[in-house]
């Protein structure tokens, strides 16, 4: 049995470090330090993604990064009260809310915050310091077998974030809600790092909102690990409504289980340029996994999404479902790989990747791929690049319903096959209304936030 | 029972490669290696004019500066390209224009290929360009078509005597500077077939080039090149062949196809290079650029292969559907065995407007292969209406191999309509039980249900090459289910 | 209120329609028969405004105006309303959305304001009623997993729903069993008003039995080649369209 690996190329570019003074972000905790280390011997090896990389094929993160941002390796502007400068809005939808800011978690007390049943939250350094044994268990486990550069240089780089543990049989009753905020007056990038472990029948949801508070050229790159144990059950929702002049990078890594089940929503509203890797690794019989993705984009912002289902073992399940609509001269690009592993028998995966373009200028580049190395499977995927239908459109016309309010309604429609799957009620409803407005072109960025440019 | 089966299917026939012979004929060989120097006696060898010289030297020049492709889901172990003769050729009088004057050996070797040579004999209706390692040996019917204005010719014999229609076309579609393997053939291509279909000619009879590799350690690099002209048609096939050896040899190919307004080319390929013994052992390294040229409004190009054959094979017929309302069809088989590895596709790349393309591939994978269906559908800026359906499916045969798809779909126009649906699923237990209860061994019952998937596309085959191809598919099969 | 004057269409450059004259009363049923391929939906799309029909020659009057420069919605809000052949599924747009949106759009173009939440779900409990259409296809996306039967006789809630003066019943019968046939023609009847009218398009005289024409016309090679009244379908049951065509070409030679 041959696996054929991904073919790297042969001498990697790795002169960026010297803008990251070698990834020097001072000595925070041995644990940390150790993957950073380790991390940074990766990065070399593998270096920024070559426009020849097959998974950035259509995002060139080379030419990113030869902007003139300013690393920010240390947490700066903590002389502000994060409720002052921003302030989500979803009045019905009560969360246990955090904050990173600029890269770095927003303490509002010295440690983790402990909650009913002995879920524990807070920031990666409180964790490193409070529970470093946790830590080390899972930090890294997860990313480092992938060979992205991009994704090194953040590990390499990156020395806060969220933390969250949930321990076993632990059903969280409110969704966990962080918020990525970004403000400065120079053109930073930031990088964070977060960690979640779900124990064994645990329960959690978790809504990750990405904003950008002031206009410069921002990029932001947040990695994230979640661990869903035995029968555990997740959702996680992320929710991108930022400004055109935004990078927003994202990986998000889930291992699961036997028998756990978790679902993610990937809903992109406005952004400049928004990359989003999503790594899951079905790794125990019977685990399930959604995998659910919206994105709304125009002028000339571009979206990329890369998704890769790893079925490692017999019996799991695995459903993809992204849609997206393009205007103006914006591009978008989905990348979704489904790999069956040998003897991962009795797999069923399911991929589908829909989009509309809207105008000439807009633009769609769509890979829907199957890896398959094991007999005993049922796996299908398709991918359309089209218009509205027009024999839809017409009925509606047809029965009194003004053409611009008939595209509205089959865009809605059409939209709102992701949407459904969002199961927090108040959250489904908002970001229905959300997307209602970005549809008819009423939504600005940020509409949900309270923001002060003022500061 | 199911045990049984395993039995059954494991001890059935080998898997024979009933074209692995090697005939004893005499040849004219260059060294191995190769360098400019080898380059100047390839053409010297085959008296070519200046320009051909020129032509050959600057893709020599072009490969060296290549790197070979790392994209492809393959794994390909180091090719030592000095350890290849680049140009063997059956020792020849004076151009073999008479059968009288053809080695009876060759005569033979290609009679148990099942390709007479001489002309009653043949199938009616089929004119052939038999091509051995670097060299044709016979075109038939070459006066019939000449009555119509139809060239077939080897593609020696085109550079000598239609140079301006060749130079005119040749490169014009895969330029020496396409790929790595694309820069290596037009270094030192050796043969190939060259059809003219002039204006408002339906070609009466299914053109042919039969490829053979015969000597040990040769590479095989033919160019084929066919002119559709305005409202022409024609109808071409190719088949191949090659000796067992315990060592791999490579073959690397161009076709080029330009199709004019209002034509239309078919061209189907019945891939069946020796793939190497059961353990991986030699076999053909398949590498091959074929590409047409929907160049008029109105045009068509339908690809169709049945790929059975090499050890590796890197392939994908592609069409430019430049003309307004060129239509172009990709209907592939592609089955792997052993530890055969495929990675075969094609690219419709949409310029026109009104362009429509449609692909069907089907892939079994069986044994300890690896099974990859790779397109590219792109529909440029100014393709209005452009419409792409893609169909590819695959169907794994044991639990050793590997069945991938990776299309890529590249919109740039909104008024485009491009659908890609895959399937991958395992042969159906219940269909051969169904079959078995029947009274139909299990090999029989597999044997059917393959070629029952594959249906669609062997539908597409001329008549004589179906039946062939689906015997060799069933052969192809023998052995590997478990 | 409908008047059709040497109307002449084609699709894809085919000429389709060639001279069709008709003239259609508030409280008439015309029935509009003959054989395959013959334009009778053609007909029908070329009244509610496909744009894939290209009206090369005549004019459709409705209520005196020409009905060609009009979208396919100012059709419908002036009263047209055309039941499919095959009504084509729309993902993700529920029912109820649907027809509020088409309802409201009514009301908006009437000069009222939109319909209360409580007052539309009434308005459809008594449709369904009416039609006797199943609840639970309702709460579904619009005609999505509808078997033929189901898509038909939502159609006719539709109808029932917006009201329309002037209905066309495009092969409503195809694909309908016995029972649901009734249910569809009752449901038809019932809306039947003296200031509306119908145009039932058949292919057979079956939905006739049901729902009663006052006219007949048959529809031949793009053009009405004989009218008449209701027994006229009952001829071309018990002997077919052969005779007719027989005729309508003898006459054309005949001409010549």
């Amino acid at each position: 049995m041959i696996v054929v690996e991904e073919k790297l190329p042969k001498h990697p570019d790795t002169r960026i470090l010297e803008r990251f003074d070698n990834a020097a972000g001072g000595k925070i905790h041995p644990v940390l330090d150790r993957v950073r280390a380790a991390a940074l011997e990766d990065f070399k090896r593998v270096g920024i993604p070559a426009k020849k990389n097959e998974r950035y094929r259509y995002t060139d993160v080379g030419k990113l990064l030869d902007r003139p941002f300013v690393p920010l390796l240390q947490p700066h502007h903590r002389n502000f009260n994060v409720e002052e400068i921003f302030r989500c809005d979803i009045p019905t939808l009560d969360t246990l809310a955090f904050t990173v800011l600029n890269g770095f978690f927003f303490e509002e007390q010295e440690n983790l915050v402990e909650l009913p049943g002995g879920v524990l939250a807070g920031g990666l350094r409180q964790a490193l310091k409070q529970v470093p044994q946790l830590v080390e268990a899972y930090l890294d486990n997860l990313i480092s077998t992938v060979n992205d550069g991009l994704e090194a240089l953040t590990r390499a780089v990156a020395t806060d974030g969220f933390f969250m543990y949930v321990p076993d049989g632990v059903v969280m009753d409110k969704p966990v809600q962080l918020v990525n905020l970004v403000k400065d007056d120079k053109d930073i990038m930031v990088q964070h790092r977060s960690l979640v472990i779900l124990g064994k029948n645990a329960q959690a949801a978790l809504l990750i909102c990405d904003h950008a508070l002031s206009e410069q050229k921002f990029i932001s790159h947040g990695l994230t690990e979640v661990f869903t144990g035995e029968n555990s059950a997740m959702e996680i929702t992320k929710l991108q409504n930022e400004h055109n002049s935004m990078t927003d990078l994202s990986s998000l890594f889930i291992r699961q289980e036997r028998n756990s089940r978790v679902r993610t929503n990937t809903i992109s509203l406005h952004g400049g340029l928004i990359r989003n890797n999503l790594h899951v690794s079905l790794q125990g019989e019977g685990a399930e996994n959604h995998a659910y993705g919206l994105f709304l984009m125009d002028r000339q912002q571009h979206v990329d999404n890369s998704v890769f289902i790893d079925h490692a073992a017999p019996h799991c399940f695995s459903n993809q479902l992204y849609k997206g609509v393009l205007d103006d001269e914006a591009t978008g690009a989905f990348d979704g790989k489904i790999l069956v592993r040998p003897h991962a028998q009795k797999t069923e995966a399911f991929q589908v990747n829909k989009n509309i373009l809207l105008t000439d200028q807009a633009k769609m580049n769509t890979k829907p791929q199957l890896e398959i190395y094991a007999d005993d499977v049922k796996c299908t995927h398709g991918a359309t690049v089209g218009q509205l239908d027009e024999e839809a459109l017409f009925y509606l016309r047809s029965r009194g319903i003004h053409e611009y309010e008939a595209r509205m309604l089959l865009m809605y429609a059409f939209a709102h096959e992701v949407i459904r799957e969002i199961k927090i009620d108040p959250l489904q409803d908002r970001i229905h209304e959300l997307v209602d407005k970005r549809l008819r072109g009423e939504l600005p960025r940020c509409h949900t936030c309270l923001v002060d440019y003022n500061k | 029972m199911e045990k049984d089966q395993d039995k059954i299917l494991k001890n059935v026939t080998e898997n024979e490669y009933k074209y692995g012979f090697v005939s004893d004929i005499e040849m004219d060989s260059l060294p191995k290696g190769l360098n400019e120097e080898v380059i100047r006696q390839i053409w010297k060898l085959k008296q070519e004019p200046e320009w051909m010289l020129d032509f050959r030297l600057k893709a020599y020049r072009q490969w060296q500066k290549m790197e070979m492709p790392q994209w492809p889901h393959l794994q390909i172990p180091e090719i030592d390209y000095q350890d290849i003769i680049y140009y063997a050729a059956p020792k020849k009088k004076e151009g073999p224009a008479s059968l009288d004057e053809v080695d009876p050996e060759l005569i033979d070797t290609f009679n148990k290929l099942g390709i007479p040579l001489e002309e009653q004999e043949r199938l009616a209706g089929v004119a052939v360009d038999a091509v051995i390692d670097s060299q044709s040996v016979k075109t038939t019917f070459q006066e019939t078509l000449a009555e119509l204005g139809i060239i077939f010719c080897s593609m020696s014999d085109a550079i000598r005597d239609y140079p301006d229609l060749v130079k005119k076309y040749l490169g014009s579609v895969v330029p020496y500077s396409d790929n790595y393997f694309a820069a290596l053939n037009s270094a030192v291509f050796g043969d190939g077939s060259f059809a003219y279909i002039p204006k408002g000619v339906r070609c009466p009879m299914e053109l042919s080039t039969y490829f053979r590799i015969n000597l040990a350690d040769t590479g095989q690099f033919e160019r084929t090149l066919i002119v559709a002209e305005e409202d022409s048609y024609v109808s071409y096939l190719e088949g191949c062949t090659a000796p067992m050896r315990d060592e791999n040899q490579l073959h690397a190919a161009i076709v080029e196809i330009i199709v004019m307004d209002d034509a239309e080319v078919k061209y189907s390929t019945v891939q069946n290079w020796y793939p190497g013994n059961k353990e991986g052992k030699g076999g053909i390294y398949n590498f091959v650029t074929k590409r047409g040229i929907c160049k008029g409004n109105n045009s068509k190009l339908s690809w169709t292969q049945v790929e059975t054959g090499s050890a590796i094979t890197w392939k994908y017929p592609s069409t430019i559907l430049k003309g307004d309302n060129a239509i172009a069809e990709f209907y592939s088989v592609a089955l792997t065995n052993n530890y055969q590895q495929a990675d075969t596709g094609t690219k419709m790349i949409h310029i026109g407007k009104n362009t429509r393309s449609t692909i069907v591939s089907k892939g079994i994978s069986a044994g300890n292969s690896n099974n990859s269906y790779r397109g590219l559908v792109k529909v440029m800026k100014k393709a209005e209406n452009a419409r792409n359906y893609s169909q590819c499916d695959s169907l794994l045969i044991g639990d050793q191999c590997g069945a991938h798809t990776f299309p890529y779909l590249e919109v740039d126009n909104k008024s485009a309509v491009v659908e890609h649906e895959a399937t991958t699923s395992k042969i159906g237990e219940d269909q051969i039980f169904y079959c078995n209860q029947r009274g139909i061994s299990t090999e029989d019952a597999i044997g059917m249900i393959v070629n029952g998937y594959a249906r669609e596309v062997l539908n597409q085959l001329p008549m004589e090459f179906a039946v062939e191809a689906q015997k060799l598919l069933q052969i192809s099969l023998e052995g590997s289910v478990g | 209120m409908l008047t059709i004057k040497d109307l002449h269409a084609e699709i894809d450059g085919k000429d389709i329609l060639k001279g069709i004259n008709l003239e259609v009363h508030p409280g008439e049923v015309h029935a509009i028969m003959g054989p395959n391929g013959s334009g009778k939906s053609t007909l029908a799309s070329a009244i509610v405004g496909r744009d894939y029909v290209a009206i090369t020659q005549g004019q459709i009057l409705y209520f005196r105006e020409d009905l060609t420069a009009l979208s396919p919605e100012e059709r419908a809000l002036k009263g047209i309303f055309l039941s499919f052949q095959y009504p084509v599924e729309i993902p993700g747009v529920s029912m109820v959305n649907f027809l509020r949106a088409a309802v409201n759009e009514q009301r908006k173009y009437k000069g009222e304001g939109p319909m209360s939440p409580s007052d539309f779900l009434k308005l459809m409990r008594e449709k369904k009623k009416l039609v006797g259409i199943d609840s639970a296809l309702t709460n579904r996306s619009v005609n999505e997993g509808f078997s033929g039967g189901e898509k038909k006789k939502n159609e006719i809630f539709q109808m029932a729903m917006l009201e329309p003066k002037l209905a066309i019943l495009d092969e409503t019968d195809s694909g309908l069993d016995i029972d649901a046939l009734r249910t569809v023609a009752n449901g038809v009847n019932a809306l039947k008003k003296p200031d509306n009218a119908t145009i039932v398009i058949t292919h057979y005289q079956r939905l006739l039995n049901y729902i009663v024409p006052d006219y007949v016309h048959v529809l031949y090679k793009g053009k009405i080649i004989k009218s008449g009244g209701k027994e006229l379908a009952y001829d071309l049951e018990e002997k077919g369209y052969d005779w007719l065509k027989e005729e309508y070409e003898n006459s054309l030679n005949g001409s010549l």
